[in-house]
């Protein structure tokens, strides 16, 4: 097992040295409390999607509100019983579905869905690692994630709803039970979710970050690790250095919610009488601004565990499909560098309007605008690494192309924002939303879609999407996302302010009644558009068609020489050792150069087919 | 019944749809892949450029089109500004926009793949990656400088004579208190808040006997307004989409937004040729299940018209203070001697 036999091959014969790594496993400990990365994946993926289904559901219903917020819908009434009453969705219903609908998007999908996911999947196989640094604690990951998951959807049934102070929960909103009807229970269950969730992403990221330090098999330095690893491993430390944050900000807001303290709370009149602790005195000292703090020193570096793990899958899907290497490697090693840090010193630019000392908020405008700039060098370096390619058009191909144009329109619209004179007019109004939807939620859904295609094969046993189906589900998507959140610019341009439950009690934001009509059909349709993707997913599962060669994009990377079927430990044999980057496509006349060839044995792996293009 | 028959319709489109995708893939095989690739990198390829095309016009036509419901030239002097800043803004980002598009998807759809040719081998340049490193740095500093600019004007310190208002957001409703002829705003605290004292009034303060409440925020024009921003139970965000004016209300931490109004209300109906129209005051900060319905009419007045009616209105003193002369007297003089007590 220890030889350093080069050029490992893969070829299915491999099967009988499967042996040593057997373990015999029940169903049970295969598939359930499973510590094996890639079936810890595969759990991470399908929750993520369950989620998804129910997540993007909820934003159709509260568009449907939007849309028509004067009809009723009996159906609604059917559905949702006494949420809507006559038909009619309640405004605490409403800001309920809002609140879901954000936690949901952004922890238990995209999260998820993409760092969950695919780093557990690509971490091992791309490194060339037979599983996590500690495979228990990946495991435990996965099922802290779950239970965090099952108590968010059990608040969904509470007597008075799940919790309703939008997803960013600010006190003292969410810090007064009786401020918002799911304020009580519901609230609860939201940060105990929370703080779950949290420990989960800690013990994933910690894997992560040992596994990719420690464990890269021999000669894959840090500089031919792929794209990908770099931006989960980067992923990783941001997750790592402020999810504490928040569990600190979830837990003092537990503490001021049930325990009595106020350190959100001070100078309360609410309900007829002033906040008293249990002397009678009143509650003063507090700080609601350090909320926003401690929750958006996570929230901000939050985006960018959502989007650097869909950019370096991006940058892998176009090298790969494009035959060039990516472009500027070194470029954009730095620029992940460059956004983690600076992701950690912009958190206050969602506070400018807040109350913060001005001087503080023109620091993080500065910082805000410099992170512009490692985007703005990805961007190039993206369309220059197709520029002069081979292009091959896999569904991967597609939504890696559709996340650059979605991150390009979304991250424009940042610089408007980041700069906080700006944002007086534009804070908290459809502007916002927009800009995030389309640079962060759309583009890691791109990215997360894009990886599902690219990598479906060693999810699941060899097997492939079908493809037809996957392009009409991109251009559907592509097209939808664009008709929901493109016209979201027009009513911020207007100053109509995010989260209200009828614009139609303003003269002055009412006006756009015939584009929110069509930005609601638009998400019905997307939405609708989706189940192509669930069905595709799940009957290729099953039935998908099976691969014909082990490596079906011709990628370079590790996880192509791994067998159809993986067991635990990934190679049956030795694991390969790696002699070059993993981007090297078209160079000296080979479409290809695998890592794992060393460069005497080129000629009998991969002939030279043309002349190199100069 | 409808609703049931439009799921079950969208269920078998999907169903269908699927069943093509299958068929299709296996005439595919029949048929050879390499066929079936570079068909399929053309068909991908124009659909991009259809793409590209129909979603420029459609960005650009939407945007005319939609434009003239945008919010009207700013009321207020600061506004200006940010038009200003808006324009250069615009002027950095649509052109990145349309040639960064541009670029993208007509490589994608000049380079679509043929198999058998090699791709061009490049993988890196370090002029090009110095080039669009020091553009995009050098326009964002611009950018920020001209952003300080006007932050540091919009956020220092108001004028003298601003004429000083306060606006307390509470659950779902703003309270508007005018600092009256003294122009201070009389001290308060929730602890003094009762049915006699709404507001919470320290009536030993002088500067409170003069303050009075108005249901509709009357401002007057090219004056310096100070806005005093505060909220009872939640956060609010004191809201003036015409003027530019946004600042949240927190509880225990006052805020405060100065800003000079451009354009009476009677202009801006002139401009729009809308006689109903009015500025309006909204919440902008997630306050609970009434947060979208947390209006007040807002007026600009000639400073004429200002002047005489705050001549008209009268003091809070003169219903719940000390000094008040209404029928609820009785409750009044209860109130002041809890306060001496305090």
């Amino acid at each position: 097992m220890a030889t350093t036999e080069i050029g490992l091959d893969h070829h299915l014969s491999n099967h009988d040295d499967h042996e040593h790594h057997e373990h015999h496993d029940n169903f049970f400990t295969k598939y359930v409390f499973s510590q094996d990365h890639k079936i810890i994946a595969r759990q991470f993926l399908i929750t993520g999607i369950i989620w998804a289904i129910v997540g993007v559901f909820f934003s159709v219903l509260f568009r449907i509100q939007l849309a028509w917020p004067n009809e009723s819908f009996p159906i609604l009434e059917t559905l949702l019983g006494k949420w809507a009453e006559g038909g009619k969705m309640s405004p605490d219903f409403y800001y309920s579905l809002v609140t879901m609908h954000g936690t949901i998007m952004v922890f238990f999908v995209l999260t998820a869905g993409l760092s969950g996911t695919f780093s557990n999947l690509l971490i091992p196989l791309q490194c060339g690692v037979r599983d996590m640094a500690s495979p228990f604690i990946n495991m435990l990951s996965f099922w802290f994630f779950l239970i965090a998951g099952l108590i968010m959807f059990s608040s969904l049934f509470l007597e008075n709803g799940a919790a309703s102070g939008g997803w960013t929960s600010y006190p003292p909103l969410s810090g007064l039970p009786e401020a918002t009807k799911g304020g009580g229970m519901g609230m609860t269950l939201w940060l105990v979710s929370m703080a779950l969730f949290i420990v989960s992403s800690l013990m994933g990221g910690l894997n992560y970050i040992a596994t990719i330090l420690n464990m890269r098999t021999k000669g894959m330095t840090m500089f031919r690790l792929p794209l990908t690893i770099w931006a989960f491993f980067f992923t990783a430390i941001i997750g790592v250095l402020s999810f504490p944050v928040l569990l600190a900000g979830a837990i003092l807001l537990i503490f001021d919610r049930s325990f009595g303290t106020a350190f959100y709370l001070s100078d309360i009149f609410f309900k007829g009488e002033v906040l008293t602790n249990h002397a009678g005195q009143i509650i003063e000292g507090g700080s609601p601004l350090l909320f926003q703090h401690l929750f958006w020193f996570l929230g901000h570096p939050e985006v960018y565990i959502v989007i650097l793990p869909a950019m370096g899958m991006v940058s892998e899907i176009l090298s790969t499909n494009s035959r060039k290497p990516i472009f500027g490697y070194t470029a954009m090693v730095y620029s992940i560098m460059a956004i983690t840090v600076l992701s950690f010193l912009v958190w206050a630019h969602h506070m400018f309007v807040s109350g913060l000392n001005p001087f503080v908020g023109s620091v993080f405008v500065l910082v805000t605008l410099l992170i512009a700039v490692p985007s703005a060098v990805k961007v190039f370096n993206w369309i220059t690494t197709v520029w002069r390619g081979n292009i091959r058009f896999t569904p991967a191909m597609l939504f890696a192309i559709g996340f650059v144009s979605m991150f390009i329109s979304g991250g424009l619209t940042g610089i408007f924002l980041g700069n906080s004179s700006l944002d007086i007019p534009l804070h908290d109004t459809y502007f916002v939303v927009a800009h995030f939807h389309i640079v962060m939620a759309i583009a890691a859904g791109f990215g997360m879609f894009a990886g599902i295609y690219h990598w479906f094969p060693k999810l699941f046993n060899g097997r492939m999407m079908n493809e037809p189906i996957a392009y009409i589900h991109f251009w559907i998507t592509l097209i939808g996302s664009y008709c929901i959140f493109w016209p979201m610019h027009y009513l911020g341009m207007t100053g109509v302010p995010r989260r209200y439950f009828s614009f139609n009690e303003f003269d002055t934001f009412g006006v756009y009644g015939d584009l929110n009509v069509f930005i609601t059909v638009a998400a019905i349709v997307v939405f609708c558009t989706q189940f192509l993707f669930v069905f595709n997913f799940f009957y290729s599962i099953f039935y998908g068609r099976k691969m014909k060669t082990l490596n079906p994009w011709k990628a370079n990377t590790l996880e192509w020489t791994t067998p159809r079927e993986l067991g635990h430990g990934n190679w049956p044999g030795a694991i390969p050792s790696v002699y070059r980057g993993a981007h090297e496509y078209s160079k000296d006349g080979r479409d290809y150069t695998p890592q794992h060839i060393p460069d005497s044995q080129l000629d009998n792996y991969n002939p030279i087919i043309a002349e190199a293009v100069k | 019944m409808i609703s049931i028959l439009a799921i079950i319709s969208v269920f078998l489109i999907i169903v269908i749809l699927f069943q093509v995708s299958k068929i299709a893939e296996l005439v595919t095989e029949v048929k050879g892949e390499e066929e079936a690739i570079i068909r399929n990198n053309n068909l991908q390829a124009n659909l991009f450029i259809i793409f590209l095309v129909v979603g420029m016009i459609a960005a650009v036509w939407s945007a005319i089109h939609y434009s003239p419901l945008f919010l009207p030239a700013s009321s207020s002097a600061h506004g200006a500004w940010i038009e200003n800043m808006f324009f250069w803004t615009w002027m950095a980002t649509i052109p990145v926009f349309f040639i960064t598009h541009v670029l993208l998807f007509w490589f994608v759809y000049k380079y679509k793949g043929q198999p058998g040719k090699l791709a061009y081998y490049f993988s890196h340049s370090n002029k090009l990656e110095i080039l669009w490193t020091s553009v995009p740095a050098a326009v964002m500093i611009a950018l920020v400088v001209v952003g300080m600019n006007n932050w540091y004007k919009i956020t220092g310190t108001a004028p003298d004579d601003a004429v000083v208002i306060e606006a307390t957001g509470m659950q779902f409703k703003w309270d508007l208190r005018y600092a009256g002829k003294d122009n201070v705003l009389g001290k308060k605290s929730v602890r003094l808040i009762s049915d006699a004292n709404p507001f919470g009034q320290d009536w030993e303060d002088q500067g409170n006997m003069d303050d009075f409440l108005a249901d509709t925020l009357h401002l007057p024009l090219n004056k310096p307004v100070l806005m005093r921003i505060n909220a009872l139970d939640v956060l609010h965000s004191f809201y003036l989409a015409h003027f530019s004016v946004k600042m949240d209300a927190v509880p225990g931490i006052p805020t405060q937004f100065w800003f000079v109004p451009t354009k009476t209300t009677r202009q801006m109906r002139e401009e729009l040729n809308n006689p109903e129209f009015n500025y309006e005051l909204a919440c902008a900060e997630l306050c609970g299940s009434a947060h979208y319905n947390m209006r007040k009419v807002v007026v600009v007045d000639t400073e004429e018209d200002f002047n005489k009616w705050l001549a008209a209105q009268s003091p809070i003193s003169t219903m719940f203070g000390p000094n008040a002369k209404t029928a609820e007297n009785t409750t009044a003089d209860t109130t002041q001697t809890n306060i001496t007590s305090l």
